[in-house]
């Protein structure tokens, strides 16, 4: 166990700095500099680069990049003057997070429950309408969703606030957005395991010695099916993060993903490259815990050569 | 024959030799002449392929996804051609027009009559005789003519992403699993490494540097996401290359490329298949997001994405341009997705749920 951990740890920082390693060339592959500007005379242009380190060899840049990022130094934004790259971060990323922890919450326990209405009542109009709202959900893209709730709930029937971030009530129609396409690969993997789980021979033993039918569901059926979904969480949380760019975009939530689409728009590069780093790090920790956490519900799998099969 | 006789001097030609005798058919007779249908194979024999399609057939949702693919691609190829409009054809006299549909005018609650959202039709304001289907957007281009083109763009480009992870992923899975030993270990590790590296950042890093275009956004989509094809190429073959078949194979004198292309690849369509069925949906939906967030197609050309993208800025007065363009980005990843669960059943009944 010690080992895997420690290998999984190894690729983890070596991803880490490729990413980081990548950021920082196709940045310099941008043309143009920060201060080509033509009201600076060569002198002024020469203290700012100095002051910048521009005028130092790229090795140079690169190395002092890479210490500087493992600090957590991740540079000053060039749209808002002088506020640093962490700073911004550290302020935007409550906001996504309330927003992402609702949208996980939202998303397990009502995929939960549609998965295993869909394996008790297996084959009936119920599993058929649970596995088509499961369809529509992995189906639609999340800007679309969100668009179409915004205008017929918040617009038209103007029954939540549309966008904003003031309050409980401004939070609903994002995390909606957010969690219908985590409702959906839920209901469709708890489904497949609880159909697993309730044809293995224990479950048959338990309905034979007289155990209550629900009482069978829930705690042979449900516990069981419950162990393989943590490994869809990882990805899971990835995709609300990438969910996350749009769909505070569109309800203008003030955090981090609104931040970064901004960013794009308006190439704040340093911004651009922090976030990234900063999901990346984000991306790689939740699939390293995902892995550890798997191994030791679960200590069939294989621990060594790649948790993940 | 001969060289054993030579090294082996003592032994006597005619103790070894066959005889020359021809085999005739005179010289054998049936034993039982009552048993010679038993082995016949009364029906034709069903093909891999076959079996796979009789089960998709009775797959009610893959067939609906699979008809309205064939659907949606041809109104993606002919769809333009439909009416006089061009997609580019700008004329601010007649922008933002609602739907209007010949016969469908008069089905009240379908709100094809070309009235907008205060219920005045616009035609008869604008004075504007003729009819666009999908209305018009704020520059007065036809919006049926540019979403059925822009439907085109985002299929090119998902199917060459597609296509391209296939050509990449197959190969790399394939050569990592049948070599197998330093290769596969050096081959896997880098694998290891860029699954762990999130897709869309890198896809965003890459559209910021390269600019966005047709080339970039499916080169910055293929350079990380072979890897899923890769890893399940890889599973296939090492499972088969323990088969007796490719032993058999071996033994008869195949080489490497022989095995690999002509027996371990052709025998894991199944989930080759599978795999790109839904990358074809995913495709579409990053490029659709990489729009969204502003890094997508510049105009004039546009995808399905831009065109959702356009429909938001106007989506309080005129929601008709956000409506269309949606649903139709929505079927298409429908359908993928109904037709990719049917196939991965069809192929592999026993996986099936």
């Amino acid at each position: 166990m010690t080992r895997y951990i420690l290998s999984r740890l190894g690729y983890m920082i070596f991803t880490f700095l490729l990413i980081a390693s990548l950021t920082f060339f196709l940045m310099q592959t941008l043309p143009g500099s920060p201060f080509n500007d033509e009201r600076l005379s060569e002198a002024q242009e020469k203290i700012l680069n100095q002051r910048y380190g521009l005028d130092e060899p790229v090795a140079m840049q690169y190395f002092k990049y890479l210490g500087n990022v493992l600090v957590g130094e991740l540079g000053v934004s060039f749209q808002f003057d002088g506020r640093s790259v962490t700073t911004i971060i550290g302020e935007r990323i409550g906001v996504s997070a309330i927003l992402g922890a609702q949208a996980m919450g939202l998303g397990l326990v009502l995929g939960g429950l549609l998965g295993i209405i869909a394996a008790v009542r297996h084959n009936t109009f119920m599993d058929y309408t649970a596995m088509i709202i499961a369809v529509l959900g992995l189906s639609i893209p999340n800007f679309v969703f969100a668009g179409l709730l915004q205008y017929w709930v918040g617009v038209r029937l103007q029954w939540l606030p549309v966008a904003f971030w003031q309050g409980f009530e401004y939070s609903i129609l994002p995390t909606i957005s957010l969690a219908a396409f985590v409702m959906a690969t839920i209901a469709r993997y708890m489904r497949s395991e609880m159909l697993d789980v309730l044809g293995q021979d224990y479950i048959t033993t338990a309905h034979a010695k007289g155990v209550d039918r629900w009482k069978v569901i829930r705690k042979h059926g449900i516990r069981n099916a419950m162990i393989p979904i943590i490994t869809i969480v990882g990805p899971l949380t990835v995709s609300l993060m990438t969910g996350t760019l749009v769909v505070e975009q569109i309800f203008s939530v003030p955090g981090l993903g609104e931040q970064f689409v901004n960013s794009i728009l308006t190439n704040d590069y340093p911004v651009i490259m922090g976030v990234t780093l900063f999901f990346s790090l984000l991306f790689i920790a939740v699939i390293f815990v995902v892995d550890i956490l798997y191994g030791i519900v679960d200590p069939r799998i294989r621990l060594s050569g790649g948790g993940r099969n | 024959m001969e060289s054993l006789i030579q090294e082996f001097g003592f032994l006597e030609v005619d103790e070894i030799s066959i005889p020359e005798q021809k085999l005739t058919d005179d010289l054998f007779e049936v034993e039982r002449q009552l048993d010679k249908d038993v082995e016949v194979i009364s029906q034709k024999p069903v093909s891999y392929l076959g079996d796979s399609w009789k089960r998709l057939k009775k797959n009610r949702g893959a067939i609906i996804g699979l008809v309205l693919i064939i659907i949606i691609i041809f109104l993606a190829l002919a769809g333009p051609y439909m009416n006089s409009h061009e997609f580019d054809e700008q004329n601010l006299k007649i922008s933002n027009l609602p739907p209007k549909v010949p016969a469908l005018e008069h089905v009240p609650f379908l709100g094809l009559d070309g009235k907008d959202i205060e219920g005045q039709d616009t035609y008869a304001v604008k004075n504007v005789d003729g009819y666009y289907w999908f209305g018009t957007d704020n520059l007065g281009r036809d919006v049926w003519t540019r979403v059925w083109e822009g439907t085109r763009i985002s299929l090119y480009i998902a199917f060459l992403a597609a296509l391209l992870d296939l050509l990449i992923g197959v190969t790399y899975g394939s050569i990592s699993a049948y070599y197998g030993g330093k290769i596969d270990n050096v081959m896997q590790r880098i694998i290891e490494v860029l699954i762990g590296v999130p897709n869309l950042i890198v896809i965003i890093l890459l559209i910021l540097v390269l600019q966005p275009g047709i080339v970039s956004i499916t080169l910055a989509m293929v350079i990380t996401g072979w890897v899923n094809m890769a890893r399940i190429i890889r599973g296939q073959v090492l499972k088969l290359k323990g088969q007796e078949f490719v032993l058999a194979s071996r033994t008869l004198g195949a080489g490497d490329t022989r095995l690999i292309w002509r027996h371990l690849i052709p025998n894991s369509i199944g989930p080759i298949i599978i795999t790109t069925m839904f990358t074809i949906p995913t495709a579409i939906f990053t490029e659709a997001f990489l729009s969204f967030i502003g890094l997508g197609l510049q105009p004039p050309i546009a995808s399905l994405g831009t065109i959702v993208n356009d429909g938001f800025e106007l989506i309080q007065i005129y929601p008709h341009m956000l409506m269309f363009s949606s649903i139709i980005i929505s079927l298409i990843m429908i359908s993928f997705n109904l037709l990719g669960d049917g196939l991965r059943d069809a192929f592999d009944p026993k996986m099936r749920k």
